[in-house]
């Protein structure tokens, strides 16, 4: 008898391929920068976790949004998930690059000089604020409504993030410039693929963390149930 | 090249104690929801 497809299954497997061809990309194929060396390879990871943690934070917008509109518990559940996994991303990417601005402008946080590391701290605790009013709220409907809207309001502080090495321009590199991306083929090619595969990370972290929101329901379902039993 | 070891290093941990996190909160929510099941079934006989 054959195997029952799983998405899951899939999901796992596929990040796990594209991850180690991703790490053969940035470790043995992208050639070596000219004035920075090998910590330039810290690159590809950090702003592949950027991204991430963006493009959850436009799901959890998108998700708030759909909740609203249908009042479907599923949506919150999406949004949920997909901030704790921005989150953690977002929390990546902010590590790598300070641990990449070191070397490269002799100083670990340099936020005097550089906006985008307060306005990205201010992300990170305006999606921690996320977090902790869930904690707070009790009434499960009252809960997700109210973090629906603080989804979408919490929003703002994204594209602000995102455009800020665009306004300022000051330490941080602009990577997507309006001509394009200036790289070396080979380091375009890698950087591209591990986009890629840290998009399919996030899809399979979605789909494990989301599952995970309905198995907690599933319980409280039950016991709900069993309590109503021993009530009658 | 111990900046480079460092930023992957703190990539990989991240990654694992996220996944490590999801793994165990379904494990022990699966535990649960078995016991709960096995708990409603008694209940209804």
């Amino acid at each position: 008898m054959g195997r029952r497809f799983r998405l899951e299954d899939f999901l796992d497997w596929l990040s796990g391929l594209t991850m180690i061809a991703a790490l053969y990309l940035v470790f043995l194929y992208a050639p070596t920068e000219a004035t920075m060396g090998h910590v330039q390879r810290i690159f590809y990871f950090h702003v592949s976790a950027a991204w991430v943690g963006f493009f959850a934070f436009f799901v959890t917008l998108v998700a708030s949004i759909a909740y609203l509109r249908a009042g479907k518990r599923d949506w919150d559940i999406v949004a949920l998930s997909s901030v704790e996994i921005g989150m953690t991303f977002t929390a990546m990417a902010v590590i790598t690059g300070s641990i990449w601005a070191k070397p490269t402008w002799n100083a670990w946080w340099p936020w005097q000089q550089e906006p985008r590391l307060i306005l990205v701290t201010i992300l990170l605790l305006l999606y921690l604020a996320y977090l902790m009013l869930r904690a707070f709220l009790e009434e499960e409907q009252q809960k997700a409504r109210f973090a629906a809207v603080y989804g979408i309001v919490a929003f703002a502080s994204v594209p602000f993030t995102f455009l800020s090495v665009r306004w300022w321009q000051r330490l941080h590199p602009v990577v997507f410039e309006r001509e394009g991306i200036h790289l070396a083929p080979a380091m375009l090619v890698t950087f591209l693929f591990c986009l890629l595969t840290f998009t399919i990370l996030y899809f399979t972290l979605l789909l494990h963390r989301s599952r995970l929101g309905t198995l907690a329901d599933e319980v409280e379902g039950l016991k709900q149930k069993l309590r109503s039993g021993e009530g009658g | 090249m111990v900046y480079l070891f460092a930023a992957y290093a703190v990539f990989w941990g991240l990654t694992f104690v996220y996944v490590f996190t999801i793994a165990s909160r379904q494990k022990r929510l699966q535990e649960e929801l078995g016991t709960l099941r096995r708990a409603l079934e008694r209940e209804e006989r």
